[in-house]
């Protein structure tokens, strides 16, 4: 049921506080509510942190109990969890969402075209092949694949707009 | 003042009359003159301390007429140089003027005073104003420009015909109104005067480096006109005054002008141009509040 578990070495993200937005690692448990925690190649020192402000990743690091600042870094860089977390999908919808928000309006109409030019493709498509369907009788729709293929060209340039 | 004049002009007049001798005494005359030179600069360099001691903070010794006597400002009357502008005010406005005499005893003429006397004074004067202080006219207020408004914003216009509509910045106007045009081939915007406080400015920028704006298009310019001559004959004279808005040729052609320079702007920023076709509007889940513009 549970697959993330507090344990030393375990990395975490701090959804609030001072430091929001931030990965650390569990380094040690104070008590039932507080962990040790370090971020070196985050900019978080080592300090005492709430584990309600803690969100666990799927990251652990190999370091044991009390390590010093130098061994979470060391673990940090061998396991290149910067690079990992910046591939996962949690990273890339905060991403997207910081980006949403720092929309200008200008940028608002250029995806607002991106998007009306993505849809009428996709719905051109769909009309396409409703007519192929109906015309044929009762044929199957497996040919719902080719529309992807042409859809991922015309997409890339509409996500470059969004951007 | 007059002694002051005196010895200013003898100065002037001396190194003049030397200048204009020649050859042998003109070094010598150079080495007064730059001795004078250096002695006035000398002078001017050096202030004197107070003559005024000091018998407890904030009292002199000496009193006002003393110390006008002690420092000789009886001596030291200076007067600014009259400016060429001010030789030419000396020009007293006319007075009268002579008319034809029309009419009866048509013929010879007569004089019209310009500036007639008052035809009738009231019974009771009006009492004297209390002085204020600080109240400026209109023409001497300060005016201000947001920080993100700059020569080439877009702007979106909130309120008027063009509400909704975004617009480029040209310049601020001397009443505080911003200049703004469409271009008028985008979004049928003319040149036109905008308030600074019903307006949006977006963060998007053409650059309006080299734009040359006519020096003519000033509030006067863009003033709307009335026209007030009413003969006496109330049927009619709504109809006379302007309903009718015309577009004179000038306005048309410093539309062009203006306009062509910004167009080639503007055509340099991929979709700029459908941009500032389009409106702007509100809907469902937008919250001006928490729009980045």
């Amino acid at each position: 049921v549970f697959k993330r578990f507090v344990e030393i070495g375990r990395v975490a993200f701090i959804s609030f506080g001072p430091h929001a937005g931030k990965l650390v690692a569990i380094v040690d448990v104070i008590d039932q509510n507080r962990a040790l925690v370090d971020g070196p190649c985050s900019g978080v020192r080592r300090q005492a942190m709430p584990f309600k402000c803690m969100q666990l990743t799927d990251f652990v690091l190999k370091f044991p109990h009390s390590a010093r600042q130098k061994c979470v870094r060391l673990a940090w860089e061998k396991e290149n969890i910067n690079e990992k977390w910046a591939a996962t999908r949690w990273a890339k919808k905060i991403e997207a969402r910081e980006k949403k928000a720092k929309m200008t309006d200008f940028d608002r109409y250029k995806v607002m075209k991106a998007k009306k030019m993505r849809n009428r493709i996709i719905k051109h498509e769909m009309k396409k092949l409703q007519k192929m369907s109906s015309k044929k009788g009762k044929k199957p729709e497996k040919s719902e694949k080719p529309e992807k293929v042409q859809k991922s060209e015309k997409v890339q340039k509409a996500q470059k707009a969004q951007k | 003042m007059a002694g002051e004049k005196a010895a200013g002009e003898k100065k002037p007049g001396e190194k003049a009359a030397g200048k204009k001798k020649t050859g042998e005494k003109k070094p010598a005359e150079q080495k007064a003159s730059q001795k004078e030179v250096g002695e006035k600069k000398k002078k001017i360099k050096k202030h004197h301390a107070s003559r005024n001691p000091v018998l407890a903070r904030g009292i002199g010794r000496y009193s006002r007429s003393a110390m006008y006597a002690r420092k000789a400002l009886y001596k030291r009357k200076y007067t600014a140089p009259e400016t060429k502008i001010e030789k030419k005010k000396k020009e007293k406005p006319r007075a009268t003027i002579t008319k034809p005499v029309g009419g009866d005893k048509n013929g010879g003429s007569r004089v019209v005073k310009i500036r007639k006397m008052p035809r009738y004074y009231p019974t009771e004067d009006v009492p004297r104003k209390l002085l204020s202080h600080g109240k400026k006219p209109f023409c001497q207020h300060k005016r201000r420009l947001r920080a993100s408004i700059t020569p080439g914003t877009v702007l979106i216009l909130l309120t008027g015909r063009h509400r909704g509509k975004r617009v480029v910045f040209l310049k601020q106007l001397a009443t505080g109104l911003l200049l703004v045009t469409g271009p008028l081939v985008i979004n049928r915007v003319p040149l036109r005067r905008a308030h600074q406080k019903f307006v949006i400015a977006t963060s998007t920028k053409v650059d309006i480096s080299g734009v040359k704006i006519p020096k003519h298009l000033t509030d006067a310019y863009f003033k709307k006109k009335r026209l007030r001559k009413p003969k006496h004959q109330e049927g009619e004279i709504f109809d006379t005054e302007k309903e009718k808005y015309e577009i004179t040729e000038q306005r048309k052609s410093d539309q062009k002008a203006v306009d062509s320079q910004i167009l080639a702007r503007i055509k340099k920023v991929p979709q700029l141009r459908g941009y500032l076709r389009s409106t702007f509007c509100l809907s469902n889940g937008v919250y001006p509040h928490k729009l980045v513009f």
